[in-house]
């Protein structure tokens, strides 16, 4: 790891006037930046430690939760209000790394977190993230773990937070310094320029989430599907929030991880069950809108089967379909 | 080998990297430059360790495991992946598990950060500690403080009611003997 200046300013404007210097990167729980930064995947002149801003909270109000930035996943996990409110964030997050890294890890890191592509990860690898222009070998070479949807001849790289996919279900907004972005718009697919991952500007500061607390939230849960039982990144996961009147869906939200370059939610998946019955039919034929336009490469393609099945099983199991 | 052996493993070690260093300065030109730099950057700081205050000066890059190990002699804590996969060095700050290998020293200061070291009560081992030896919970011994600092947390976080409860939530530090089945003995043992 190279050596940087490292700086922990005890204010929000201090943070972000130190966070511009052109060379400058945040940390909080430092579980993915650190291990970035020996790799030689990045490395970064400055280090701004931000623990020291008062951005831990979670707290329920006016019919929303708010959760602080600097929150760490354990403590969102385990919250009354969250799991109460919305079990799909607390049930992704427990499916999430392990108990060390949840002690640590911030959530406001949690989803500017880097792929796991091993291409990406291996400083002696060309990669359109790392370089822009420096070509992909992904496409081509070993692709099991890469997505097969929102992705482009640049890149196929899977965005790998599981919180993402559950705050992208429950219609989370993301608060930074200077403004507030629906969560549908913070992540970017990565088209041309892989290596911007979201709309955030140089040094902005992710404060915090806003969540609003409704019955479809309140009826929500994550499955994930690993290559080991725990400890390990989705190969295919599914959040899922239902509304129902009778058995006919009232509303839905369905939000897919490992099967897409940023946390993925299909209108059209969605489109197939609002007002309808939920019933085996509609349930399969949502799972056929979500993959229609899928593009699978030489190890990937089984990941369009298993997350329609996957989809499958989450939402008989929440919506009580035999 | 005894533990007054004049040649301990640790001892070996350190005079090997002394000849090393020996061998850098005495190369002509030495890079007087480079070195300042390094010695002007590092900054001052304080870690509290099993009670006691400690003050050292780091580079900012240093992890708190190196810290640990490289500067205040504290090697129980071990390096394993140095890539927060293995756990093996798992410590606590305030009570919580964390992964050492992870986080800056520099990050942890006004913290209480307890590491195997610091489990014992004068010559009274944890219990957990007791209860690895009794359930024979380890074989190289290399995962094994994490193990123990990762599973005193497990127990006192209450995740011991099964111990399929005890395996998920131990998930956080690998053991290449395969000693699974005893260090989940061993933690129901303790939690008891």
């Amino acid at each position: 790891m190279k050596n940087f200046t490292y700086a922990a300013p005890r204010n929000v404007a201090d943070a972000v006037r130190l966070a511009g210097q052109p060379d400058a990167r945040f940390i909080a729980g430092g579980t993915d930046l650190l291990n970035l930064m020996k790799d030689g995947a990045q490395s970064h002149g400055a280090i701004i430690d931000i623990n020291g801003l008062a951005l831990g909270d979670i707290v329920q109000r006016n019919g929303v939760i708010r959760i602080g930035a600097l929150a760490r996943m354990s403590d969102v996990a385990a919250h009354p209000a969250v799991r109460r409110s919305l079990p799909v964030v607390s049930e992704a997050l427990l499916n999430s790394a392990s108990p060390q890294i949840r002690n640590m890890a911030a959530v406001g890191g949690n989803v500017l977190q880097r792929t796991r592509c091993g291409y990406f990860r291996d400083s002696g690898t060309t990669c359109n993230k790392k370089a822009p222009g420096s070509g992909c070998p992904a496409l081509e070479g070993e692709n099991r773990g890469h997505a097969v949807l929102g992705g482009s001849d640049h890149c196929i790289a899977v965005h790998p937070s599981d919180l993402a996919v559950a705050l992208l279900a429950v219609d989370a907004v993301v608060l930074t310094d200077r403004r507030r972005i629906p969560f549908a718009d913070f992540h970017v697919v990565p088209g041309t320029t892989p290596d911007q991952e979201t709309v955030l500007g140089h040094g902005e500061l992710i404060t915090g989430f806003e969540i609003p607390v409704t019955p479809l939230a309140a009826r929500s849960r994550y499955l994930k599907l690993r290559d080991r039982a725990t400890f390990e990144f989705a190969v295919v996961a599914v959040a899922a929030a239902l509304n129902m009147r009778g058995n006919t869906v009232r509303d839905v939200r369905l939000t897919f991880g490992g099967v897409a370059t940023k946390p993925w939610r299909s209108p059209e998946a969605e489109d197939a069950l609002r007002g309808k019955p939920l019933t085996t039919t509609t349930i399969t034929e949502a799972g056929r809108a979500l993959v229609r336009g899928a593009v699978t490469r030489d190890h990937n393609a089984f990941k369009v089967d298993l997350v329609q099945r996957a989809l499958d099983g989450l939402l008989r199991d929440l919506g009580g379909v035999r | 080998m005894t533990a007054d052996s004049e040649y301990k493993r640790r001892t070996v070690l350190k005079a090997g990297s002394a000849a090393v260093t020996a061998t850098l300065v005495a190369t002509p030109a030495a890079t007087p430059a480079a070195a300042a730099q390094t010695e002007s950057s590092s900054v001052d700081i304080t870690l509290r360790v099993n009670g006691r205050d400690h003050r050292l000066a780091v580079e900012p890059r240093v992890t708190l495991l190196d810290a640990l190990r490289e500067r205040l002699d504290l090697t129980g804590t071990k390096k394993g992946c140095d890539r927060g996969e293995c756990g093996a060095c798992t410590v606590l700050v305030d009570g919580r598990r964390i992964k050492s290998c992870l986080t800056l020293a520099v990050m942890r200061q006004n913290a209480e950060i307890t590491t195997i070291e610091g489990l014992a009560r004068d010559d009274r081992l944890h219990p957990l500690q007791e209860a690895f030896i009794r359930r024979d919970a380890f074989q190289c011994g290399g995962c094994t403080p994490g193990q123990i600092m990762s599973g005193v947390a497990c127990i006192s976080e209450g995740h011991t009611r099964s111990a399929d409860e005890i395996r998920e939530w131990m998930s956080g530090n690998l053991c290449r003997c395969a000693c699974y089945p005893n260090i989940v003995d061993a933690i129901q043992d303790a939690a008891k």
